[in-house]
């Protein structure tokens, strides 16, 4: 079962997509309203700044896309989402983002709590080096998980989610490094999931992957629709058009990263209001 | 063509020199040593001032000056290497105070630690002429080694764990505990045994904090002579201490070069390591 | 699920501890060196309160028994000492380096590299015995009595030697292979290669290799006390007997008292402002080998 590609307007039939596909983890979400509202959001990197005045809402239970050329500061916008950026040296965010009534830029807010609610995923698959299913147990008794067959319950059921259970079920305790590419990408997925998150960023999940490891992470994408808020970056348009519900154009001007147009991901590709826009989906520039 | 020519000999003339030069120096002292090495050697006390018995009780101070070296050395190096790479910024102004004055106590001579070391350790904290005076004093010594080589190792921990591990919300303690510190545990234990060649090399420093006392220490408490500093008083204070001075020299020589082997090997399992997690 | 709230909390609040403690431990390694300092400085007051740092040097000779305390011709012999150590290791030392980075095959120079380290190991009284027992008598077969500069030289030179070549090879390591691939395309022989290219390029890691080994060498202790003689005097030749600072304050500390001991922390004080010095210099270095 899939949730089937070629609705004319995704979000109107957003109420069946949304109960489509196997998918055991995750709360049912089937009201599109803004999860993650973004007002006015610059980012600096010490003296320069990556992003200027950003606003966008993000969709509950929808998949959004983020496109732009490489170094317009998309990266940058998912790392603030999440309060990543505290960890990156210089890096100073303003502007206002909230996520479900919480002022993500609060400084008392526990970033920890945060992050288990916005799950990330980047580019290069990051296993640690660890057994497949210590990749996905070390998290969870971090966040307090303590009684071994719950956490055997969860590691299945997520490894089921992302389609990989019968894959590793026989070598759970060998490395995780010694899995493919995809499949390294599908367990970090797995490894997301197990924390329940409500929202999942991802970063080019998919540019480090060959064309059929791609392929089998873009259906896991499409089928967490519906359960998961997706904000996913991706330089391949035909895929961002393929899966997403919203989608946003990055573009740089002044050396500084601006969001050219957001809106829904046909009306981006189809009917663009701006003509950067329209010459970049069109593969003019970029 | 003429220049470059003699370059070239000159610089295999050099290699030959150094290897030569090495070669020499272990042949002599296998020569002089192995008369009189012997397993009642390892096992006896000294007598007659250490001109005839063994060397017992002194490998046994020896081994209790580095183990309260290490001991003390190793968990405040270890944790100074940690807050100087995971929890400060690297231009933050507290890091660069720390890290420039462990370089500055990194090239300090080793006989003004054992000035240090019997003025605070022996007369000012009161331990006297003791094991416990000089090992904290080889612990000051070993310090900057330790934390030199784990900041090494903990740097070259990729950061993209750090960045999974806190996309997940796993607290700095956590990635460190479970991720960072097994990514650098190889460069970690080089540079402990680094630490434990260090101090089992010295002299300068114990002579006036750990002394010159050739009984079996009975506690930490105890005077004990280091081997270094035994066989520094056969040579220069007991006439015909010489044949048990090169015995107590091979012994010596051989503990560091295994200890320093280990180390090596330590550290090119680790380059290696990094290579192909790359 | 049950999600225990309140640990995550805690936990939360551990990474705080944890900071806290960590940085509790950096503090006190990085007094270590602010202690030695004021305890040298405290050590050393009893006698700098009523004898000037002037008499130091202008006294008439060491004698502290007799309240005499020139240090100079001690200086004096651990200055040529170094210097002789650093003159000889610094050539071999970089010859060695360059053995190892374009002259040796590749198992050769791993052999090498080895031979390096594992000298880099031997401890500093070995080197001493070493000196005793068979250079010295080689040396006094020349012109007794062999215990002497020259001796103390020589066994300095081998124990700076590693430090300059393993500093010197790290410096090469670092000089982009572009260079070398342009020097190549010229024809231009191995030496010059080296001379006009390879060096410029590493001048100022060698240079601070070459004052890290100076540092060594003037804080050298057992191995000069051996093989040095330790008469105080103005060494009139190279096969004179001559007493270090290092080598003094070993010698006589194991008896001195009162004012004599703190005499001795004075000498402590000096050799450190020098050694001090010298890093300061090193650390020139290396910030001007960071902007190039
Ligand atoms: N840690 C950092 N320190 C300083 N500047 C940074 C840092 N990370 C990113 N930048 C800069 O910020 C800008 C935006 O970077 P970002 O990684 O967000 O771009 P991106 O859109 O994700 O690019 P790509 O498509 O190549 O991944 C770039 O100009 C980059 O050079
Ligand atoms: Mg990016």
């Amino acid at each position: 079962m899939k949730v089937s590609m070629d609705d004319t307007d995704k979000n109107s039939e957003a109420q069946q997509s949304y109960t489509l596909g196997p998918l055991q983890s995750g709360p049912h979400c089937c009201d599109p309203r803004p999860l993650i509202s973004v007002t006015d959001l610059s980012l600096h990197y010490g003296a320069k700044t990556a992003l200027e005045n950003v606003s966008l809402d993000i969709y509950q239970g929808c998949i959004t896309a983020l496109i732009g050329p490489s170094g317009c500061g998309k990266t940058s916008f998912l790392s603030a989402l999440n309060r990543l950026t505290d960890m990156l040296p210089g890096c100073h965010v303003s502007g206002r983002i909230r996520f479900n009534d919480l002022d993500v830029c609060d400084p008392d807010l526990d970033v920890r709590l945060l992050r288990r609610d916005i799950g990330m995923i980047f580019q290069k698959p990051v296993p640690f080096p660890l057994s497949v299913r210590r990749n996905i147990e070390l998290p969870l008794r971090e966040h307090g998980m303590r009684r071994q067959a719950e956490i055997d319950a969860v590691v299945q059921q997520v490894l089921q989610d992302v389609g990989l259970w019968d894959e590793v079920k026989d070598r759970l305790n060998s490395p995780a490094q010694a899995l493919s590419g995809g499949q390294q990408q599908r367990l970090c997925i797995a490894r997301a999931l197990a924390l329940q998150p409500k929202v999942l960023l991802m970063d080019e999940p998919c540019s480090a992957l060959d064309p059929i490891a791609s392929g089998v992470v873009e259906d896991l994408i499409l089928r967490l629709q519906g359960r998961y808020t997706v904000v996913i970056v991706t330089h391949n348009l035909a895929q961002a058009r393929r899966i997403a519900n919203y989608a946003g154009f990055l573009w740089m001007r002044e050396r500084t990263g601006r969001l050219i147009e957001f809106g829904q991901c046909r009306q981006i590709f189809e009917a663009p209001a701006h003509a950067l826009t329209a010459s970049y989906v069109n593969g003019e520039r970029g | 063509m003429s220049k470059d020519f003699l370059a070239t000999v000159m610089i295999w003339l050099t290699a030959l020199l150094i290897s030569g030069f090495f070669l020499y120096l272990l042949t002599d002292m296998l020569i002089h040593g192995l008369d009189r090495l012997s397993w009642a050697y390892l096992l006896d006390a000294p007598l007659d001032a250490g001109r005839s018995g063994g060397i017992a009780p002194i490998v046994t101070a020896t081994a209790i000056l580095v183990l309260i070296a290490i001991i003390v050395a190793a968990p405040l190096g270890l944790a100074t290497a940690v807050l100087l790479t995971e929890f400060t910024r690297q231009k933050s102004h507290f890091g660069r105070f720390v890290e420039r004055s462990l370089d500055v106590l990194a090239s300090v001579p080793s006989i003004i630690f054992g000035l240090f070391g019997n003025a605070f350790f022996c007369l000012f904290l009161g331990l006297g002429f003791s094991l416990l005076s000089g090992g904290l004093t080889l612990a000051c010594m070993a310090l900057p080694i330790l934390i030199r080589s784990a900041v090494e190792g903990l740097r070259s921990a990729p950061d993209e764990y750090r960045l999974a591990a806190a996309a997940l919300g796993m607290t700095r303690g956590a990635a460190l505990l479970h991720l960072l510190l097994p990514t650098a545990a190889p460069a970690l234990a080089a540079g402990l045994m680094l630490g434990i060649g260090r101090a089992g090399a010295e002299t300068a420093a114990l002579i006036f904090t750990s002394g010159y006392v050739d009984r079996m220490p009975e506690s930490w408490f105890d005077s004990g002579r280091a081997l270094s500093v035994h066989i520094y008083d056969l040579a220069m204070n007991v006439p015909g201490g010489d044949a048990s001075a090169h015995a107590a020299a091979l012994v010596l020589v051989l503990l560091l070069f295994t200890i320093n082997s280990i180390a090596m090997g330590l550290t090119r399992r680790w380059q290696r390591g990094r290579i192909h997690s790359l | 699920m049950i999600w225990s709230w309140h640990n995550i909390l805690s936990l939360s609040r551990t990474d705080s501890i944890l900071a806290a403690l960590l940085r509790l431990c950096a503090l006190l390694s990085a007094a270590i060196v602010i202690l030695i300092l004021l305890f040298l400085i405290s050590e050393s007051w009893p006698v700098l309160q009523h004898v000037p740092l002037s008499r130091f040097i202008s006294d008439a000779s060491w004698h502290p028994a007799q309240g005499l305390y020139n240090i100079a011709p001690m200086l004096g012999a651990t200055l040529l000492s170094s210097l002789g150590a650093v003159l000889l290791a610094t050539p071999l030392g970089i010859a060695s380096a360059l053995f190892c980075h374009y002259y040796a095959p590749t198992a050769l120079a791993i052999w090498h590299r080895r031979t390096i380290a594992l000298l880099a190991g031997i401890p500093s009284v070995v080197y001493g015995f070493w000196g005793l027992t068979t250079l010295a008598p080689l040396i006094g077969r020349l012109h007794p009595p062999g215990v002497s500069l020259l001796t103390g030289i020589v066994v300095l030179t081998m124990m700076i030697l590693p430090t300059v070549a393993l500093t010197v090879d790290a410096a090469l390591a670092g000089v982009p292979a572009a260079y070398l691939r342009g020097a190549a395309a010229l024809g231009l022989t191995r030496w010059s290669m080296i001379n006009g290219v390879v060096l410029p390029a590493a001048r100022s890691g060698i240079a601070s290799g070459i004052m890290l080994a100076a540092v060594r060498a003037i804080g050298e202790t057992m191995a000069i006390l051996m093989v040095a003689g330790n008469v105080v005097q103005y060494p009139d030749s190279l096969f004179a007997s001559v007493r270090t600072l290092t080598a003094n304050i070993a010698l006589e500390m194991a008896y001195a008292m009162g004012d004599h001991r703190a005499a001795l922390f004075v000498t402590g004080l000096a050799l450190l402002a020098m050694v001090l010095l010298l890093v300061g210099f090193a650390e020139f270095f290396k910030q001007d080998a960071a902007h190039v």
